[in-house]
């Protein structure tokens, strides 16, 4: 099951990126297509953040991983590297779980 | 040009070495997430577009199910048809060399190629940064991945708190202005409310259909 997601998933993931350079450009040229897929990547984003630090299955909690993106967050403000940030979040977490 | 190869050559270098510690958490996480090594590998070879590889194992290690992680790395990678888009006059790419550019069309590669004045210039960034971010997004990858495969319980190290991290670290440079600060508050805030109501994954795609609407809907300036 893993494996159809992940071929599925790459092969339109790559269709996309190849419908960019050759579809003729006045199909993708709709401003409001122009407008809204970027604020696509943003709303995901914002939601994967959310709906990964405070639910587990279907049900909110508030536990280590919020304390975890807190001091990601700092990280970002900071301007840390990518893997910095990812590497204190994840820190936190194993520490407050040791504690 | 010789200058300006060897400026642009250290700058692809730079973003290269970054995104190849990037595909170290990426292989931790995926690991993690319980996708073998060789499908870890195989997203960082095919899909090769980071947000949608970390979206893909991020739902899949939540237990949101395998078509959600999918639908949400294809909603991600929407925005490379439009990055395309926007190289297709400056690269002039034909036959061969098509499939090629096109599995290269990435943010970096995108920043890199339309930040030259002279179209000479793009597309050498263009290909530099491709070739070489890469070769190391794709070590980075394996290596992050056999390292978490070492590890004996990754929980231990706080690799579940890793993904909404990841996802910050990719959202915050997209929340300079006012309009998309409220868009993610908003998504965040809705992906909560109706998170309880339904499947789980499904928050993601009710949040992606609403940014769709209001999108569509709202006027452009």
């Amino acid at each position: 099951m893993i494996w159809a997601g992940v071929v599925v998933a790459s092969a339109a993931c790559y269709g996309l990126k190849l419908a960019g350079l050759s579809l003729p450009r006045r199909w993708l040229q709709d401003p409001r297509l122009q407008r809204t897929v970027p604020m696509i990547p943003v709303a995901l984003l914002a939601a994967l953040v959310a709906t990964q630090t405070f639910a587990t299955g279907r049900h909110l909690v508030l536990d280590a991983r919020a304390a975890a993106l807190g001091v990601a967050a700092i990280a970002v403000v900071l301007r840390a590297p990518f893997l910095v940030v990812v590497a204190v979040g994840a820190a936190t977490a194993a520490l407050l779980r040791f504690l | 040009m010789v200058d300006a190869r060897r400026g642009i050559v250290r700058d692809a270098l730079g973003i290269a070495v970054a995104s190849g510690a990037y595909a170290i958490s990426f292989g931790a996480i995926s690991a993690t997430s319980g996708l073998t090594l060789v499908q870890t590998c195989f997203l960082s070879l095919v899909m090769f577009t980071g947000a949608s590889q970390f979206a893909l194992v991020g739902v899949i290690g939540a237990g949101g199910g395998v078509w959600a992680g999918v639908a949400t790395a294809c909603l991600l990678g929407m925005r490379n048809a439009l990055y395309g888009l926007r190289l297709s006059s400056l690269l002039e790419v034909r036959g061969w060399r098509l499939p090629v550019a096109s599995h290269f069309v990435i943010d970096e590669t995108t920043a890199m190629a339309i930040a030259r004045d002279e179209p000479q210039k793009s597309r050498f960034a263009f290909w530099v940064t491709g070739l070489a971010l890469f070769a190391l997004w794709n070590l980075g990858t394996l290596a992050g991945a056999l390292a978490t495969r070492a590890l004996p319980d990754p929980k231990v190290l706080g690799l579940d708190a890793a993904p909404p991290a990841a996802f910050l670290a990719l959202l915050a440079p997209r929340l300079r202005a006012r309009e998309p600060q409220a868009i993610a508050a908003a998504a965040a805030v809705i992906a909560l409310v109706v998170l309880p109501f339904v499947p789980a994954g499904v928050p993601l795609l009710v949040v992606a259909v609403l940014v769709g609407l209001y999108g569509a809907r709202s006027r452009p300036r």
